[in-house]
């Protein structure tokens, strides 16, 4: 990153896709409010992806349960800014204890999961992300706290003083509506998030990480103690989690177990290695694309199919996925090690040449 | 008073008895070696002084102080440092990064850096393919930066496993000549090895393993020359 700075052309390219970024929410509401807040989710599974991106990509522990500290961050916000309970407390006191609370639920299940690897490991993940999701959708008996199957409605917006996320203002004849300020609320989480990710991966830990990934064996050989760090990726990788869905639960409005299913800890796991695994602006890419992808879809599946047919013939939500799926089965044949590799990977590819 | 004092030593998978109750001891500056055919529980007792097993019984003493309990990452950073079998190199990270990586638990930047030049003095093939990734080396060359890595630990006894297995002939005698001038140097090794002729040119004294039990111990010039094991080991025919 310090290598950037000393080039005035890299500042004036990163200052241009600054500006871009934080006019966006301009531009997508001239075709519709609903864009903006497709914008939003696109930008929690980007904060999904990077979370999870350390746990799969850094640390090489493949975890299909990880929408369960998504679930966990959700959760409680909700309860915490809700009629629920009649708390209302404000939200910068209540991300960071989803965060917190998912980190303790992320060391929670690495305790006793460290020892497995591979497959085992996936299989418990993905059991967990199950048992919590099974949690919340029970305990509305014989204490209601969960309020069960119906979830949590009437969630506190996001306040900050005098600024309502919820109601739209007009500042100097322009109208800022409450997805648009979530966005930007959700650009700036975004960079920090890439901050500490990307200083994680070049850091002591970042390194034992890898370390781990590639030969646990000899990372412990090396002086590595492999089960704290791999308890580390775990938590900080379920507090990225637990915020996204703190602030999730705060753009619905609602919550309820069925946004917690296991399809979304694949899609989660299908944008890190879609992207590719361990690189990070390979990560972003492949949560923005398997966000959006499905959106532009289902916008564009129905007016085709009328234009060439005179009518719907496939319902829009089937030829969706199948596209979908389809187009993940090809960029996995043909770019097996993700859209965008890390350059260790690349490196891979272009070195038997250059030995011999 | 010996480096590494090992009394009793027993190893254990599930109902198999690999270890059964062995002594030895080796001190400063010492190279032994630990010979014996396949499944005599040689490497068990590297995995066991690694920490990489658990113990069943007896104890080990390093520097006296009792191991048994240790996890492997806490004797790694004693000085307890194996090389192990089938080298475990990073295979994606690049000769340099696999290096470093052997300083892990070290945060004398600067010795860190000397001790990697001179290092890839030792091993000049390695120098050569610095920023080439440790999974394009040749298997050979994998068993010298596994070496080097280990060293840039700057281990107080160094455990080597196997270091000439599934190499070629040319390459087991530049390893076995590394293994020489760190013996000159006054490194402690611990070296287990099937290649018995070899093991015994090198090292000072020797134990001869079978069946989980140590049942010869030597300096290694009485070992070449006992009958036993010139015919079980050294491929001379009884007479």
């Amino acid at each position: 990153m310090t290598s950037h700075a000393t080039n005035p052309r890299a500042w004036l390219g990163l200052l241009l896709i600054a500006v871009a970024l934080i006019a966006l929410p301009f531009a997508l509401s001239m075709a519709g409010t609903a864009w903006v807040r497709i914008a939003n989710l696109a930008l929690l599974y980007v904060l999904l992806a990077l979370g999870l991106n350390i746990v799969v990509g850094f640390a090489g522990l493949l975890d299909l349960g990880y929408i369960a500290f998504y679930a966990v961050g959700a959760y409680v916000y909700a309860l915490l800014a809700s009629p629920h309970f009649g708390l209302h407390l404000p939200f910068w006191i209540i991300l960071p204890i989803g965060a917190l609370l998912a980190a303790l639920c992320g060391v929670v299940l690495g305790t006793p999961t460290l020892k497995l690897r591979g497959d085992y490991l996936a299989i418990v993940t993905l059991g967990f992300g199950e048992i919590i999701r099974i949690v919340l959708n029970n305990l509305s008996q014989p204490i209601n706290l969960t309020n069960g199957p119906q979830g949590l409605a009437r969630i506190d917006a996001f306040q900050l003083g005098p600024v309502h996320f919820a109601k739209r203002d007009v500042i100097f004849g322009i109208e800022i509506t409450g997805p648009m300020k979530y966005y930007w609320l959700l650009l700036l989480l975004l960079m920090a998030t890439l901050v500490l990710v990307v200083r994680l991966q070049n850091s002591r830990i970042g390194r034992a990480w890898e370390a781990i990934r590639e030969d646990e064996i000899a990372a412990r050989a090396m002086g590595i103690h492999t089960t704290a760090i791999k308890l580390l990726a775990f938590a900080i990788g379920a507090s990225i989690g637990g915020l996204a869905g703190g602030v999730f639960a705060a753009v619905q409005g609602f919550v309820s177990p069925e946004s917690f299913v296991l399809v979304e800890s694949v899609m989660v796991v299908a944008m890190v290695v879609l992207g590719g695994m361990g690189n990070i602006p390979g990560v972003v890419f492949g949560a923005l694309l398997l966000a959006l992808v499905p959106e532009l879809l289902r916008y564009s599946v129905e007016p085709l199919q009328q234009w060439m047919f005179g009518r719907a013939v496939v319902a829009p939500e089937v030829l969706r996925m199948l596209i979908f799926g389809f187009a993940l089965v090809l960029v996995m044949r043909w770019r097996p090690a993700g859209l965008i590799p890390t350059l260790i990977r690349t490196r891979m590819v272009a070195q038997p040449s250059s030995t011999k | 008073m010996s480096l590494l004092v090992v009394k009793g030593l027993q190893v254990q998978y599930g109902g198999i008895r690999a270890v059964q109750g062995i002594d030895f001891a080796v001190s400063a500056g010492e190279c032994v070696a630990l010979i014996g055919a396949n499944g005599a529980g040689k490497s068990s007792t590297l995995k066991a002084l690694s920490g990489l097993v658990s113990v069943a019984g007896g104890t080990i003493h390093f520097d006296q102080m009792l191991l048994n309990s240790l996890p492997a990452f806490e004797r790694a950073r004693k000085g307890l440092v194996m090389v192990p079998e089938g080298r475990g190199i990073f295979a994606n990270l690049r000769v340099d990064e696999n290096m470093q990586m052997g300083a892990y638990a070290r945060s004398d930047r600067d010795a860190v850096q000397r001790d990697a030049q001179h290092l890839l003095r030792v091993f000049p093939r390695l120098a050569e393919r610095q920023d080439q990734l440790a999974g394009t080396l040749s298997g050979g060359e994998q068993q010298m930066l596994a070496m080097a890595r280990a060293l840039m630990s700057r281990p107080r006894l160094l455990l080597l496993d196997e270091p000439s297995m599934g190499l070629a002939p040319q390459m087991v005698t530049q390893i076995f000549s590394v293994i020489r001038t760190l013996i000159e140097q006054g490194m402690t090794l611990l070296l287990v090895e099937q290649n018995a002729r070899l093991a015994l040119q090198i090292s000072h004294r020797a134990y001869v393993m079978e069946s989980g039990r140590i049942t010869l111990a030597e300096s290694a010039d009485v070992l070449r020359d006992d009958p036993r094991v010139r015919q079980a080991y050294l491929g001379e025919p009884a007479n």
